[in-house]
């Protein structure tokens, strides 16, 4: 009896001390420290305050959460677009050559993030590949702008986050029935309608799998901004990194954090009650 | 028709996937250091990489933290999914509950309530809190992988075994190990990933003493990229290359082996 | 008198509040065939896994061999388990499968190596020592699996309803391979089941549970044919039941009002005014042209069902649905037809009906 309760305490322990130590206790604090003031030597005093919540309401962060939040949609939206035909391309192929394919989504996965946003400053800038390329064909005479603007942010933001749209919706794909489709397009249905009326709502799961895989993370990749927008724009995580490296608030940097939280699980309430389940979330 | 529409689309967006990577890659064997235009073959800047200490160093760290971090992850992630699976206790749904927060919360959120827990605690940053960091985000993504390949196991299976006369300790590492071995990898694969790909929270958990490559990459974007650091992205890459191509053969081996089956 | 290898004593077991096994007593005696049936929920499997280990009890004792064996663990129970879905380790060979009883003692490879041949014989797979349980049919897998459960020299075989998942042909024919196995053997099953099909043709004796509480243990012989209560009856076989009162009482024989009619049995201790249920197993009842004295009723045949070994009819008496059974296929009687019902007197099943009933 001992030895199974010695047992017991073994596989239970690490998770325990885990969660409350590195998931609780975080943002506990987090919690707490958003409702703190912040003296004017970077530190923090401990009495209790709102003032934090209500500073975000300023005209300045609402429209960088307003910004954020549109960034984070072009992005899941582009991202649906371009992996619907992806993975249904994928899908036709053999059983072999799909995992080869998917694996290969993987790879560039296994470089840093960063790293590939350095690559693609590289490709981007004004002096850049891409622009030497069409400049050296003829197509332009002067080089166009690239990055240092939105449409840099979006490019990074899209390459970084597909791979988290294609996996989730390669995976739903590949559970829909093909006979089903075969029948679809026996009965006379268009490509179009076989997409939408079948393809689309056994997809869901994974779309809405997807879509908050890409869209969250989205809201805080601050140094996609910094590369590929050039320190002029702003997006919630680079107003949080202020915050705590150097305009040294941490107050008020946990209050816009404790909001994206909020917002967070807005999306993830939204997930559940479409039917989404978390352990599919991650399952990558 | 329909074929060749399909299979340019998919060229179409590998090349989006890889051409970073790839440019990067080119530009290590570029006689000009300018990364704008390819001049000539060398191999010099891997030549200056090894003479390069401080980028050096930065490949060490990220190796001991992505390899730290996903042995921890991996025996802790799966100890504690089947003490989840086997065991019923207090507080069981909370703890199932907050493992998914790191999956799904932004990692900015994660990295500054660690960086703040770490001054709370009076951790000076470092290495060590960086690996603390990765085995936090890590984790969670063993937990489900492992899970998922428990669920599908028949319960009576270990109950077998203890009828044998087997001890707790060997069903557990005799029968359930090598079964749940396809989720352990992948879970490990997973967290490997994960964490050679972090930035955000490195970025806040690393310290000064502790740079890894991206936080180096990061830094001297603003001041200046030499190319000995395209060299050492392009190592890098083969190095995980070959990796990803064994662990792709040993699953490719498995699926053609149920296929025949 | 025959050895008891197996004691249960006063086992109680509970789930949360619920009381699912209330005070049950049980000899087992060495080398015998037992049978625990009852529908699922009735408690069977629980009783099972309380003598294997695999649960603890809430209260009484276990015995295997004289020795109390209620808090050990499994692992030093000399019993083992053969489970609905046979658990085979799914990475093992079978080799490895049957011999892992073997090994987790420490015996020496050359001796398992031995052992699992011969058991590899008795169940008749040699040559499939080293596939896996993935590439064997369902037969084999349950081969596998007693091999597995008797390389250890059990006193008590457990087998948890290890057929079920098997198709009707396959069962039948290892329902007679395990009892010719278990003969051969000498090795005490106890076998777990909710079909009296098996129960019967497979047993030495059948312990028939519900609600966690026994309601008769018997041959099968006896069980079928002298039922201690309305569920033991109705649970095994088919019957016809007739509820009546007792109107008339002499030495040997009794009288029973039934309906309109009155039913001629047997004395046992019968007075007047007791009320009775009267069961009738389908076989016993003849079907006649000509009304006899007594116990004949008359009807119409509503329905008839030939299955290829018999021929089931229904015949309506009164309001009621009487089924009969006979081997073969005559037919002599069609749908529609007036007929007499009639049976033997000692094939009469009498019960005493109970307040509740």
């Amino acid at each position: 009896m001992n030895s199974k309760k010695l047992w017991k305490f073994f596989f239970i322990c690490p998770v325990i001390i885990y969660v409350s130590l590195l998931i609780a206790l975080p943002l506990i604090y987090i919690l707490l420290i958003s409702f703190f003031q912040s003296d004017y030597y970077g530190g923090m005093i401990s009495t209790f305050t709102i003032q934090n919540y209500i500073d975000v309401f300023d005209q300045v962060y609402i429209s960088v959460f307003l910004k954020s939040i549109f960034i984070a949609g072009i992005t899941t939206f582009i991202c649906i677009l371009i992996s619907y035909p992806f993975v249904l391309a994928i899908s036709h192929k053999k059983p072999r050559t799909q995992k080869i394919l998917m694996t290969l989504v993987m790879v560039p996965f296994l470089t840093n993030s960063l790293i590939r946003m350095y690559g693609w400053l590289v490709l981007l800038r004004k002096s850049g590949v891409i622009n030497q390329v069409l400049m050296g064909l003829g197509v332009i005479q002067e080089p166009l702008s690239l990055m240092y603007n939105m449409i840099g942010i979006i490019i990074g933001m899209v390459y970084t986050l597909l791979p988290f749209m294609i996996l989730p919706l390669y995976s739903s794909v590949s559970t829909v029935d093909p006979y089903l489709l075969e029948a679809s397009s026996d009965l006379g249905a268009s490509k179009m309608k076989t997409f939408f009326k079948i393809i689309v709502p056994q997809t869901l799961p994974g779309l809405f799998n997807g879509s908050l895989m890409v869209f969250t993370p989205a809201l805080g990749y601050f140094f996609i901004v910094d590369i590929l927008g050039g320190g002029k724009m702003m997006i919630l995580g680079n107003l949080i990194k202020n915050q705590f490296l150097t305009a040294r608030n941490w107050p008020f940097g946990a209050a816009i954090s404790i909001v994206l939280v909020l917002i967070t699980s807005l999306v993830i309430i939204a997930y559940r009650k479409l039917g989404g389940k978390m352990e599919d979330l991650g399952g990558a | 028709m329909k074929k060749i529409g399909e299979n340019l689309y998919l060229v179409l967006i590998f090349v989006f996937l890889f051409l970073p990577i790839l440019v990067l890659i080119l530009f290590s064997f570029n006689t000009s250091s300018l990364n704008i235009i390819f001049e000539g073959f060398t191999l010099h800047w891997y030549y200056d990489l090894f003479q390069n200490s401080t980028l050096l160093e930065s490949l060490f760290n990220t190796l001991i933290v992505a390899g730290v971090s996903t042995v921890v992850s991996t025996v802790i992630g799966t100890i504690s999914a089947y003490g989840l699976y086997k065991y019923s206790f207090k507080g069981k749904n909370i703890v199932n509950e907050l493992l998914y927060i790191p999956v799904v919360i932004p990692e900015i959120v994660l990295g500054i309530s660690l960086l703040s827990v770490y001054t709370l605690l009076q951790l000076e940053l470092g290495l060590f809190t960086l690996i603390l960091a990765h085995i936090c985000f890590c984790i969670p993504f063993v937990i489900i992988s492992v899970r998922s390949v428990l669920e599908g196991i028949d319960s009576h299976i270990s109950e077998a075994a203890s009828d044998l006369g087997a001890s707790r300790f060997q069903i557990f590492t005799k029968i359930i190990i090598p079964m749940l071995m396809p989720g352990i990898l992948s879970g490990a694969q997973l967290a490997l990933t994960l964490s050679l790909d972090d930035v955000v929270i490195s970025y806040f958990t690393a310290g000064p003493g502790a740079n890894t490559l991206p936080l180096q990459v990061y830094s001297m974007i603003k001041t200046g990229i030499t190319p000995d650091v395209n060299a050492l992205i392009t190592i890098m890459l083969c190095f995980v290359f070959v990796l990803l191509m064994v662990s792709t053969v040993v699953q490719l081996r498995r699926l053609k082996k149920e296929v025949s089956l | 008198m025959k050895k008891v290898i197996l004691r249960i004593e006063h086992l109680k077991k509970s789930f949360g509040n619920k009381e699912v096994i209330k005070n049950f007593d049980l000899d087992v005696y060495e080398g015998e065939f037992l049978t625990l049936l009852g529908s699922s929920g009735c408690g069977k499997t629980t009783i099972l896994r309380a003598i294997a280990g695999l649960d603890s009890v809430s209260d009484g004792h276990i015995y295997i061999d004289g020795k109390d064996v209620t808090m050990l663990d499994p692992k030093y129970r000399e019993v083992n388990t053969i489970f609905q879905n046979y658990a085979l380790f799914p990475l093992m060979t079978v080799e490895e499968n049957i011999g892992f009883g073997l090994k987790m003692k420490k015996v020496n490879k050359q001796e398992i190596k031995k052992r699992v041949q011969e058991m590899l014989e008795l169940v008749h797979l040699q040559g499939y020592e080293k596939r896996k349980p993935k590439e064997l049919s369902g037969g084999e897998q349950q081969r596998v699996s007693i091999a597995r459960g008797l390389i250890n020299n059990p006193k008590v075989l457990l087998l948890d309803e290890p057929l079920s998942a098997l198709d009707q042909k396959l069962r039948k024919s290892m329902q007679l391979e395990l009892k010719q196995l278990q003969k051969k053997l000498g090795i005490t099953f106890i076998y777990v089941t909710h079909s009296q099909d098996e129960a019967l043709t497979m047993s030495d004796r059948i312990v028939l549970l519900k609600d966690g509480v026994i309601q008769q243990v018997d041959t099968p012989v006896k069980i079928y044919e002298h039922p201690n209560s309305l569920y033991t009856a109705q649970f095994l076989g088919d019957s016809n039941l007739f509820q009546g009162i007792v109107t008339r009482v002499e030495d040997n024989y009794t009288w029973v009002k039934v309906d309109d009619a009155t039913l001629k049995i047997v004395s046992h201790g019968w007075c007047v005014g007791d009320a009775l249920n009267i069961l009738l197993r389908p076989e016993n009842i003849k079907i006649i042209l000509k009304e006899k004295k007594e116990n004949t009723l008359q009807g119409t045949i509503v329905d008839r069902v030939y299955d290829g070994a018999s021929t089931n009819l229904t015949i309506r008496v009164n309001k009621k649905k009487i089924n009969v059974m006979y081997l073969g296929n005559d037919k002599l009687y069609s749908r529609g037809q007036s007929v007499y019902i009639t049976w033997d007197i000692e094939d009469t099943i009498v019960l005493k009906r109970e307040a509740y009933e």
